[in-house]
């Protein structure tokens, strides 16, 4: 079956796997996407025609509760998601510079993807590691104590990998 | 399943067991290696640690010694931390590659690593835990089990008292006993509001109605909170055996637990103790052979902050946007699918089996007179001793920042104590004597909050900081209403213009006139309390407001574009590192006779302050 907007893959069977755990009930809303953010990395269009038909409920609805909550996100990510901890404990240990430098570095703003699709920035609220103030991750690697110093030489790794 | 007695019976035989991890002189030849894994030391590689001592134990032979993962010790700041019990050594920035050490060392040769062990306040080295100033004032109730038990044994955690307050409901009290018992304890919500707990349970039990649900809100979303996160990570038996206690005094079967996604090993953490609690048949139909049946269910935030407001997050758990209701009808009436709901949050259930076995008199000995028990609090910030602490209500916040936490780092000057996260306000020095209670922290102009505490020493600007949070809650306004969706907009944008250097005579009074209207129309708590940081700092720290409206200056140099970039001749040593490291050439100069900064060209990135030895810049 194709989809009216153009779009390929309507359905697909990583989708319809996720969608089987949960009955049709309107209340697994955000548990679906949830799911779908985690193997995807993203929500594409499609998934989202696709719920909308499952818990019969209009798209725009799930449009939006996708975009009410920061989790979820209508762009893919970078292979490398820089993820800058802004919580209240790494901001007073100076994690806006730690920030300013990841942008500088790689060019690109929060919440945007490089355009070979290597790497994404974004600002997150508080990882819980606050004894290691500032703090910030690569995927799922956490870098504390972080100065702008380090930002540069790790990022570099990783730019000439 | 397991029967009651077969419950008792693992309870009377594992504590036995488990005598070594709170008696020093247990009678045992067993040592068992304890370590942190939460997430501030998991973060710094402890299952790594964890893995390394296991395969160092099974290629050397090496019998009656156990690793065993526990929740968090409190100490972030020193972590990983390594406890070696029964003796109680404490061990403190383990790396992997010490864990061969202290095998051989500790363990085979029975001797002290005395590299590895941790240097108190006082710079005097300490080998065990409780010897630690950070420990003294601190009393454990709803971290009792944290750092003791591996969260995911439920045996450990039955061995240590588990499921005993349950079995003593369910067989001794009746509905109402429970609801008196906590009432008359003086327990009061840790979600920051701080109503009575015994009022809300008795509230949603009168409701009418034969379908009940029992919530437990664990969107912790203060940036710089992790109280309920360590909770659930250390010991989530205790959360779901009081959700039960909850769910049979109210008469509910049914409860949902709502976490942060963000929180990956809590909600694994807890899904297991959920799994666990089924297996032993602890949930499920007719428990312990009663007529008490019960379920519970995981379900997953999605970040965003407002969803800790009671009605958003039954919002959010029903599946929709998490729009905070208007109340009344308070959920203890309609809640979750219009049905009676009650909702407490993490810390809250944390006290409730304590309770239960302990009375209802000891708990209210503790603490103050309208604020009973203890707080747990995340100290952070620019304090020496990050971490998890628990004091007693009443404990002053200068023993906290000071006793416990050690002071400030680097000679600096405490400036600000921060409580009650986007909600809250900055505390100044001279109230630093102030005791911690409910209605002690309203009067200076902040309030308890659920327990971030996050200290700010003399190089932090009040109005940078009052932006910091007033963006975060524009970012986390659900939209619903007007004022806290367009004011705190408004709000932001005067103070965004005040650090650019452009405000005017005037701003603060029409801060303070928008903040008035904020407070009294919002819908829900988070608007309501979304202007509190800018209120206490422009009541305690007024002066840095003027200074940066009148004078165009910022002490503390943080807003760089009223900073000036200039060069102390008295501290500079002509070394030139600034010269060479400016990205725009502005600074001039030469070994002999010094170096000047261009203020023209001077672009203010800083680079020059942060790369200067000297603090000449």
């Amino acid at each position: 079956m194709n989809c009216k907007c153009g779009c390929e893959n309507y359905k697909d069977e990583k989708l319809e796997n996720i969608l089987q755990k949960y009955n049709q009930d309107k209340g697994n809303l955000i548990q679906i996407l949830n799911e779908v953010q985690v193997q995807y990395g993203y929500i594409p269009k499609y998934v989202q025609k696709r719920i909308s038909e499952y818990l019969d409920m209009p798209m725009a609805e799930v449009y939006g509760v996708i975009t009410f909550y920061a989790r979820f996100t209508l762009k893919p990510k970078g292979r490398y998601n820089i993820a800058v901890c802004l919580g209240t404990a790494c901001f007073v240990k100076g994690s806006e510079k730690i920030l300013d430098k990841v942008k500088e570095k790689l060019g690109i703003d929060v919440g945007e993807t490089t355009e070979d699709g290597k790497f994404s920035i974004e600002a997150t609220r508080c990882i819980g590691a606050c004894g290691l103030a500032p703090v910030f991750t690569i995927n799922d690697e956490v870098y504390g104590k972080a100065t702008p110093e380090m930002v540069d030489k790790i990022l570099d790794k990783y730019i000439n990998e | 399943m397991k029967s009651l007695e077969e419950i008792r019976k693992i309870r009377e035989e594992k504590r036995k067991e488990l005598d070594l991890r709170v008696n020093l002189n247990a009678n045992t030849r067993e040592k068992h290696i304890l370590v942190c894994h939460g997430t501030g030391c998991t973060s710094s590689k402890s299952p790594k640690i964890i893995e390394n001592f296991r395969n160092i134990l099974s290629e050397k032979n090496i019998e009656n010694v156990r690793v065993i993962q526990t929740g968090c010790f409190g100490l972030c700041a020193k972590g990983p931390i390594v406890i070696i019990r029964p003796e109680d050594t404490f061990y403190a920035m383990v790396r992997p590659e010490d864990c061969e050490e202290i095998i051989n060392t500790h363990i085979v040769e029975g001797k002290i690593v005395e590299r590895l062990l941790c240097k108190d306040i006082d710079n005097s080295v300490v080998q065990r835990l409780d010897e630690l100033t950070f420990y003294k004032k601190q009393k454990r109730i709803a971290l009792q089990n944290c750092g003791i038990i591996d969260p995911e044994n439920i045996d450990e955690y039955i061995a240590f008292d588990g499921y005993k307050a349950l079995e003593k409901v369910l067989f001794e009290m009746s509905q109402d006993d429970v609801i008196n018992e906590i009432t008359e304890s003086g327990l009061r919500g840790r979600g920051g509001a701080g109503f009575s707990t015994g009022k809300k349970w008795f509230f949603t039990k009168i409701a009418e109605g034969k379908q009940k649900y029992v919530v437990c809100n664990a969107d912790e979303g203060d940036p710089g909170a992790f109280m309920d996160r360590s909770i659930l990570e250390g010991d989530p038996h205790s959360i779901i055996e009081a959700m039960m206690i909850a769910g049979y005094a109210v008469g509910a079967n049914k409860g949902y637990i709502y976490v942060r996604a963000e929180y990956p090993i809590a909600v694994h953490r807890f899904q297991t103790a959920i799994d666990q609690a089924k297996e032993y048949g602890i949930l499920g139909e007719n428990i312990f052979g009663t007529e008490f049946s019960f379920d519970l269910e995981i379900r997953l935030g999605a970040g965003a902050f407002v969803c800790g407001e009671e009605t958003a997050l039954l919002e959010s758990i029903e599946g929709r946007s998490g729009r905070p209701r208007l109340k009344p009808p308070f959920p203890a009436n309609s809640g979750l699918w219009g049905k009676p709901t009650l909702i407490n949050n993490v810390e809250t259930y944390a006290n409730i089996t304590k309770i239960i076995l302990n009375g209802a008199k000891w708990y209210n000995s503790i603490g103050t007179e309208n604020s009973k028990g203890t707080k747990v609090f995340a100290l952070g910030g620019n304090v020496v001793n990050v971490g998890l602490v628990e004091v007693p209500m009443g404990t002053t916040l200068r023993e906290i920042v000071y006793d416990i936490g050690g002071g400030i780092p680097e000679g600096r000057k405490f400036k600000a104590a921060q409580t009650g996260g986007p909600s809250g306000g900055c505390i100044p020095e001279e109230h630093l004597d102030t005791p911690i209670d409910y209605e002690s922290l309203m009067q200076i102009g902040s309030m308890m909050g659920s327990g971030g505490l996050i200290v700010m020493d003399d190089s932090k600007c009040m109005v940078n900081l009052a932006k910091f949070y007033l963006g975060f809650t524009v970012d986390e306004s659900c939209g619903k209403c007007n004022p806290c969706r367009i004011g705190t907009k408004r709000m932001l944008e005067i103070l965004e213009r005040i650090t650019e250097g452009e405000g005017e005579t005037g701003n603060i009074e029409k801060l303070e006139t928008l903040a008035e209207t904020i407070k009294k129309a919002s819908v829900c708590g988070l608007g309501q309390t979304a202007p509190n940081p800018v209120l206490s700092t422009i009541k305690y720290f007024r002066d840095e407001y003027v200074a940066h409206i009148e004078d165009k200056k910022c002490v503390t140099n943080e807003c760089k574009a009223l900073a000036k970039m200039e060069i102390n001749s008295e501290k500079c040593k002509r070394c030139g590192l600034c010269a060479k490291n400016c990205p725009v050439g502005a600074i001039t100069g030469d070994r002999e006779n010094g170096y000047v900064i261009d203020t023209e060209k001077c672009i203010k990135c800083g680079l020059c302050a942060s790369k200067c030895h000297f603090g000449a810049i």
